[in-house]
């Protein structure tokens, strides 16, 4: 048995990818069991190892851990990634929730319908570039530092960047109208354990093509 | 919005030690961890984290439930019951039994036992006998609705808001929609 957490989810991004991200941007190798089929979900849940019937679901240190935002707590605070205080850890939480507000449309964009798809991406290019990137641009460039909060690599800045991305993966120039998020993007891609993630091999998952809608659908129902 | 006081142009917005703190899950954080509800260690987090975020995806469905079209009341009511008594309820009723203490974590109050009671109490107002089958629950909700906070929130003229109606409705529908 190793030490290494263990990732039980679809082979895909979903909930599970920024999970992925921490664990990489904190160096930690994890391994994962990938469910392929709705009897591999069955499985799972009769032997009782999820909480409330639902992936994703990570093992690690010996808890059996549910819910993504309470495995990304742990994984952030376990490996320093969530500020030095109180203060911290609420700029932090503020501006990750946010950011997940934001990834459910990133998310939920390759399976829009074809003929909504069109006004969905105006919608997500509206959010993303009128409600949050805004609001990122302005702390960078109010306080000047590198890093979003508390002068140092947090889960703030990893979630960022994965936003930062997918957003480009919708449309390639959404970056455009702020260079102080265009040298974030450059500048934390380019932290060791994050620069590996994004190398081809790595555990980082594609994004999300139509053509597994069936058997993502098939699992899950 | 003009003001500029909503980072994401979204409610809720609490003013708190300085911070105009948007986020309801980041406000909730730091109100458990400045008033030591958060448990001792990571470990105690992880599982108050667990269970808080749980009772959060059963209050999201008692929360829009009063915004769903008439047509799909009576199916979204029966999913919440169904949710409540299969998925969620089950969970803690099996945790207190094991461990046979009063609070969900470590042996003391903390932000996941405040958002159960809170839970339990909706789910209540829309099915009185929800907790037949819980007796730990039932228990639970006694102890926890007698700890003296608690039991000055749950009295007449404190802040706690009543069920949602049509009033209430139409006041949100009207403030967020252009």
């Amino acid at each position: 048995m190793s030490g290494k957490p263990k990732l039980h989810y679809f082979n895909g991004r979903g909930r599970m990818e920024s999970i992925r991200w921490l664990l990489a941007a904190a160096g930690v190798e994890f391994e994962e069991c990938f469910l392929e089929t709705r009897d591999d979900l069955l499985k799972l849940l009769k032997s009782g190892a999820l909480l409330f019937q639902q992936v994703p679901m990570v093992e690690i240190d010996g808890i059996k851990m549910v819910q993504t935002r309470a495995i990304g707590n742990y994984i952030a605070a376990k490996y320093n990634l969530y500020g030095k205080d109180l203060k911290e850890r609420a700029l932090i939480d503020m501006y990750v929730e946010a950011i997940i507000d934001l990834d459910e449309l990133f998310m939920s964009h390759p399976f829009q319908p074809a003929d909504k798809k069109e006004q969905h991406l105006a919608n997500i290019v509206d959010k993303a570039t009128n409600r949050h990137f805004p609001v990122y641009e302005k702390v960078l460039k109010d306080h000047g530092q590198d890093f979003l909060v508390g002068n140092q690599l947090s889960r703030a800045d990893v979630q960022l960047l994965e936003a930062l991305l997918m957003a480009e993966e919708c449309k390639p120039d959404i970056l455009a109208k702020f260079p102080l998020l265009q040298s974030f993007k450059a500048r934390i891609s380019n932290v060791p354990t994050i620069k590996k993630f994004l190398q081809p091999g790595s555990q980082r998952k594609p994004p999300p093509q139509e053509k597994d809608l069936p058997k993502v659908l098939k699992i899950f129902n | 919005i003009l003001d500029g006081s909503l980072m994401f142009q979204q409610l809720p917005l609490v003013e708190i030690d300085g911070m105009k703190m948007v986020q309801t899950r980041a406000i909730l954080s730091y109100i458990a961890g400045k008033y030591n509800l958060y448990g001792k260690d990571l470990k105690e987090r992880a599982f108050i984290d667990m269970y808080v975020e749980g009772i959060t995806d059963l209050m999201h469905m008692i929360m829009m439930f009063p915004f769903s079209p008439p047509e799909a009341k009576e199916k979204n009511l029966a999913l919440i019951m169904e949710r409540a008594t299969h998925r969620y309820f089950p969970v803690f009723e099996k945790a207190l039994k094991q461990h046979g203490q009063d609070f969900l974590v470590g042996n003391r109050v903390s932000w996941a036992d405040v958002q159960l009671i809170e839970a339990i109490l909706a789910v209540e107002e829309k099915t009185p006998a929800v907790l037949l089958g819980f007796p730990q629950l039932q228990a639970f909700k006694t102890r926890m609705s007698n700890m003296p906070a608690i039991k000055k929130f749950l009295q007449p003229g404190s802040p706690r808001k009543p069920p949602p109606d049509d009033h209430y409705v139409a006041t949100v529908l009207k403030v967020l929609t252009d």
